[in-house]
């Protein structure tokens, strides 16, 4: 981990912000919270460690693993669920080979599910990084992510 | 000047249109709105500079239209527009939610308001060319009434917005979000000099009182006296929280209102804090809703940069500031004494009530925390009196209420009703029906802590008591509507699965009774339900219910309790008879082909997404049972005119324990 990186976050920091906003700009700059990053934080913050790994844990959007490059969160809503959402996670899991919560071992891809996103009248959806894919079929889960894996494999 | 339009931020759009009209560029820029009387003469010359504009295009760029491709239609109105020199008469406009996120993009044509749906960027050199400029209108982008086959010129003609009443929704739609230009223009922020002028914060709390506004986040506690109770609490430093943490999944009203008219609810949060005493105010947003954050985000550093947030606003010795603050995905924080802990810097646990967040809040100070729909409301009441609300609605339930119509309906999104408006014309006036000529089985209102509601009930007029006397809740306004091919146990089980994973795992009952019940439900839909689960279900509901110690653990087992209540058949069903009737659950369905319908085209053996068809060019397909996932894609892709593949439920040789 990039120490130097982490302090500059930090400095930002000094004299007010809470835990959690620390944690999500640490982790929007790494991707992940690295270890050293929670004891590093702890330090700052003047909290025991446990605390910082306590709230770490605790949330859904932190990760204390590397994620891959691109990450793919299949909404789980009512909306979504009633839909078929599960047929597209599953779907997803196939096609990407790994299970949810998972990331493939070459680091380009990690699948979640994702409680809603806001977004039921376009049910069922998946996001992929910031794009909502909208009325998501099985077939069009398959063909996204081939393709998406095709694009970046030939970009590579 | 928009080379790149995707940098065209609402800044430049309003620095565009502020080049023709040099009088407004000198008043907005660094424009300060100091007391009562320069807002009166800062929205007069507005809307002054209004009349002489000509023709709009308003593009919806709410979360749902955006995914459909709004802001390709806009970028290609910007472009057709800039190339055909026409910037002088037409001015672009990025709106917020219209509610209608199933016909996205939506455009609608001002000044007349034409309202097209399902536009594509390739519509729109037709639109300038027919409709903006030889005030045609484009037939086919109407949209038509399914029933009458009528098209609707207007969005008011349309069966979806008649029944409905505009309130908090009113702005959404049709200003840009994030200009406080617009906000202004349709009344913004003259609620919030009418108190600051005119009344005293007891005359403030007197109005909520008697408008009967309720806290529309679901538990419905009487909006003024929660502000009283604050008002009266001892200490010098209170805190104002919008609770914009929406974690019910199906739920999407709080985000198209901050993302949509963002404005409003800092009014609202502004007008609750002179009410109470407060002169910090912290929004708390969850951080899937990055266009949320942004429009609000934008919106406070407008305001301040106005002058109309900060010290003595409109020199009326009043401060307030608002800080945001993002959530970090759990849905336990949308409880208010969790949301606190999580401010602070905490896991979201809940504490047990009392003290109340009224009493002791944020950092141990009197703190009153609205829901995002609540604060929307406050300052419709503020400008238009408690009397005037309090006429809307029924004799117990006061407003209207947003509801997210989702599901197996005709036409989905976000409707505003008043209140004592019945299901049966919300799903049906409204939402239009159920598509495909399938029948009504049930509406579940509020998410994981509410109820199944079944067609006997459909007459019910909604309402937080009504609701709650059926065994559901209001909630949050989910409505999730269910045709015969959603399964009632699934249902339950998809929410007792959210709960359990929801669970902050502090107090035994919840943790361990969401969990235990969750396994009951999943046994039950596997096909591995025992006699006496139904009973061990009640109980199990009635422990959590009494001793949890949240909002959370109180009324997550509402599901179950209200699909037993009105569907235990269906219960009976799967455990003794090991059949689900919606052909939903998987183990105890399958699918078959039928080898003497079978063509063997390919068809399925190609869609199948996990491989599990056996066959070939001229050979008669079939399903290895083992590695089906009962997705049925297969019968989905199948020839009409084959129909080859069905699909089966009831007792059958096991097909393996597959994951349910």
């Amino acid at each position: 981990m990039d120490i130097e990186r982490l302090n500059k976050i930090l400095a930002v920091f000094e004299g007010e912000g809470g835990l959690i906003s620390i944690l999500q700009r640490v982790q929007e700059e790494f991707g992940y919270l690295p270890e050293d990053a929670l004891f590093s934080i702890a330090d700052f913050l003047k909290l025991p460690p446990s605390q910082v790994f306590s709230v770490a844990t605790f949330y859904d959007h932190f990760y204390l693993t590397r994620r891959g490059d691109h990450l793919i969160s299949v909404c789980q809503g009512t909306a979504c669920h009633v839909l078929g959402a599960r047929d597209i996670l599953e779907t997803a899991e196939n096609c990407l080979g790994i299970k949810t919560g998972q990331t493939t071992p070459d680091y380009k891809y990690s699948l979640e599910r994702v409680a809603c996103l806001g977004s039921c009248a376009l049910a069922p959806v998946v996001l992929v990084d910031d794009e909502i894919h909208s009325r998501m079929t099985v077939r069009k889960v398959k063909k996204l992510l081939t393709e998406d894996l095709d694009d970046t494999e030939s970009q590579t | 000047m928009i080379q790149n339009p995707r940098h065209d931020s609402t800044q430049n759009s309003l620095r565009r249109r502020d080049m023709k009209k040099s009088i407004s560029i000198q008043s907005t820029e660094g424009h300060k709105i100091d007391s009562v009387e320069s807002l009166r003469l800062f929205r007069e010359s507005l809307i002054a500079d209004e009349q002489t504009t000509g023709k709009m295009v308003n593009v919806c760029c709410g979360s749902g239209c955006m995914s459909s491709g709004s802001e390709h239609v806009r970028e290609a109105f910007v472009r057709e527009i800039k190339e055909q020199e026409l910037e002088d008469e037409i001015t672009v406009k990025k709106t917020g939610c219209h509610g209608f996120c199933e016909r996205g993009p939506n455009v609608v044509i001002g000044p007349e308001n034409i309202f097209y749906n399902n536009v594509t960027k390739e519509d729109v050199p037709e639109i300038i060319s027919e409709t903006l400029l030889e005030n045609r209108v484009v037939e086919r982008l109407l949209y038509e009434d399914p029933v009458t086959g009528q098209k609707c010129l207007y969005e008011n003609d349309i069966p979806f917005y008649k029944k409905q009443k505009r309130i908090v929704l009113k702005n959404c739609g049709l200003i840009d979000p994030i200009s406080i230009e617009d906000y202004i223009k349709v009344d913004g922020f003259r609620a919030l000099a009418k108190i600051l002028s005119q009344m005293t914060p007891e005359g403030v709390i007197k109005e909520i009182k008697l408008s009967g506004l309720r806290g529309r986040g679901g538990a419905g506690f009487p909006t003024g006296i929660k502000w009283e109770t604050a008002r009266n609490a001892p200490g010098e430093e209170k805190y104002i929280i919008c609770n914009g943490d929406e974690g019910d999944p199906g739920a999407f009203m709080d985000r198209s209102v901050m993302e949509g008219d963002p404005y409003s609810i800092l009014e609202g949060m502004m007008i609750a804090g002179y009410a109470v005493g407060a002169s910090q105010g912290i929004i708390y947003v969850r951080a899937e809703y990055p266009l949320a954050v942004h429009h609000l985000s934008t919106a406070i550093a407008r305001g301040t940069d106005m002058g109309l947030l900060g010290h003595n606003i409109m020199g009326s010795g009043f401060d307030f500031g608002i800080k945001i603050v993002k959530g970090a995905g759990a849905f336990v924080c949308g409880e208010e004494t969790a949301l606190i802990a999580s401010i602070e810097g905490r896991s979201g646990r809940p504490r047990p009530k009392p003290p109340f967040p009224a009493i002791e809040g944020l950092w141990g100070k009197p703190t009153v925390i609205n829901n995002v729909e609540t604060l929307a409301n406050v300052s419709r009441i503020a400008l238009n009196g408690g009397k005037w609300y309090s006429e809307i609605g029924t004799p117990t339930d006061k407003g209207t209420k947003i509801f997210s119509l989702v599901g197996k309906v005709r036409n989905v999104g976000l409707v505003e009703v008043e209140m004592g408006t019945t299901l049966r014309e919300i799903i049906f006036d409204i939402g239009g029906g159920i598509p495909g000529g399938k029948r009504f089985k049930a509406v579940q209102t509020g998410g994981p802590s509410g109820g199944c509601i079944p067609e006997e009930l459909l007459d019910l007029p909604v309402g937080y008591e009504s609701l709650a006397k059926a065994g559901s809740i209001m909630g949050s306004g989910g409505m999730l509507v269910m045709d015969e091919s959603t399964c009632i146990v699934n249902i339950a089980r998809y929410f007792l699965d959210f709960a359990q994973n929801e669970s902050c795992g502090q107090c035994t009952p919840c943790r361990l009774g969401t969990k235990q019940m969750f396994k009951i439900l999943q046994d039950i839909t596997r096909g591995n339900g025992k006699p006496g689960d139904i009973e061990i279900l009640l109980e199990l509901s009635d422990a959590v219910k009494q001793a949890s110690i949240c909002g959370l653990g109180m009324t997550v087992p509402n599901p179950v309790v209200s699909t037993i209540r009105y569907f235990r058949k269906e219960y009976e069903e799967h455990i003794h008879e090991g059949r689900c009737r919606a052909l939903v659950c998987r183990s105890l369905i399958f699918y078959r082909i039928k080898d003497y319908r079978c063509k063997a085209c390919m068809k399925c053996l190609d869609a199948c997404p996990v491989g599990a068809i056996i066959g070939a060019k001229w050979q008669v397909h079939e399903i290895d049972q083992s590695k089906c996932i009962k997705c049925g894609t297969c019968m989905e892709v199948c020839p009409k005119r084959f129909n080859a593949i069905e699909c089966v439920t009831g007792r059958i040789e096991s097909s393996g324990d597959k994951n349910e």
